[in-house]
């Protein structure tokens, strides 16, 4: 299982769950202590990180988390509801300038200017770090963050558009324009509509059918970001369900 | 994988003075999808032997030939023909999208 922290998941901030059967009244952080010891219990191993990228390897699926690589027979996605909303520029410019990774281009901006755009609460020390290595960091996001090193110049903005024709030339943060060379743009999660390129959407949702299997070989989706209702309980069972069929296909592909 | 090649930024010209495509991966050692994107660029040169050079820059030993390619994302793998890129595709990518663009030039 590859996360962000628990903490940081919508249902650790619900004061008190009424409509998760059996446990009235629990906070979501006690459920989702219960629910992690379980699954610990379990024998399932978590690793906390971003999914940075994903490759179909034919009978199996790799995911880079950070700098490591993982590998499982199929690819569930319980992303939740991560609105993200492209920045202008931002997909024309990929691979242009504009990175969603600090560990794997940072390198290549040393010497360089480069814009920060923080929308994930990591995003200061990927900024701090980015500065050790040499590249002279201005970080963008609506407020300060108070994690972010006072050297590193902060630009409040909230309307942002990144300039360039072959390449990145600047940011424009409600309307001034930053010169830069390089933008990274570090979000809690890559969607996951830029992370498997071909996956089927239904009104802004992840396309299922009802085993919770995707229009991608060997990947499933369950709860939030396959639509409403957004409730714990329906969740869970989709979880479940998924699971059910990820298990049954990968047992199919290894019996041929 | 015997012809797979680790270029230097000597032997990568060399390839690229020579006639024919060269199919070359830059990447580094400390980049995840990188190490993700190897064993496609291994099959591409078992698959391509014969026919296409396929090799691999680490941009940290050559960061020359990063910067002369305008390289600002890893992995970035580029097509060249007889010494001219003729594509170049940035980020983690499935094998077909590689054996499209080597297709395209070998037709």
């Amino acid at each position: 299982m590859v996360s962000n922290p628990p903490s940081s998941s919508p249902l650790a901030k619900a004061e008190r769950i009424d409509n998760y059967p059996g446990l009235p009244g629990v906070t979501g952080a006690e459920l989702l202590d219960r629910l992690q010891n379980h699954a610990e219990a379990m024998g399932t191993e978590f690793l906390t990180g971003k999914v940075l990228s994903a490759l179909d390897m034919g009978k199996s699926w790799c995911l880079t988390v950070g700098q490591n690589v993982v590998e499982g027979r199929a690819l569930i996605v319980t992303s939740g509801v991560t609105p993200v909303q492209h920045i202008p520029g931002e997909e024309r410019l990929l691979g242009r300038g504009v990175s969603y990774c600090a560990i794997c281009d940072g390198m290549l901006y040393r010497r360089r200017s480069v814009v920060v755009i923080g929308r994930s609460p990591d995003a200061p020390q990927e900024a701090a770090w980015l500065s050790s290595i040499g590249c002279q960091v201005t970080y963008v996001a609506a407020s300060r963050p108070e994690s972010l090193p006072e050297h590193i110049p902060f630009v409040r903005a909230g309307r942002l558009e990144i300039e360039g024709t072959e390449r990145v030339e600047a940011v424009l943060a409600d309307g001034a324009r930053l010169p830069c060379e390089g933008v990274f743009l570090l979000r809690s999660a890559v969607a996951p509509g830029d992370l498997l390129p071909g996956l089927a959407f239904t009104d802004g949702y992840i396309a299922v059918d009802r085993s919770g299997r995707t229009n991608l070989p060997r990947v499933y989706a369950a709860g939030d970001c396959t639509g409403r209702p957004f409730q714990i309980a329906k969740a869970v069972g989709e979880g479940q369900v998924a699971a059910l069929a990820a298990a049954e296909d990968a047992e199919a592909l290894r019996s041929l | 994988m015997a012809n797979l090649i680790h270029f230097t930024q000597e032997t990568f010209d060399a390839a690229l003075a020579q006639k024919g495509l060269v199919l070359v991966d830059f990447w580094a050692t400390w980049c995840g999808p990188c190490r993700m994107l190897a064993p496609v660029i291994e099959e591409l040169a078992e698959d391509y032997d014969g026919r296409v050079t396929v090799g691999k820059v680490d941009i940290d030993e050559e960061m020359g030939l990063a910067t002369r390619y305008g390289i600002m994302s890893i992995p970035t793998v580029m097509l060249f023909e007889n010494g001219e890129e003729v594509g170049k595709l940035v980020g983690v990518r499935p094998k077909d999208s590689f054996t499209e663009l080597i297709d395209a030039a070998l037709a």
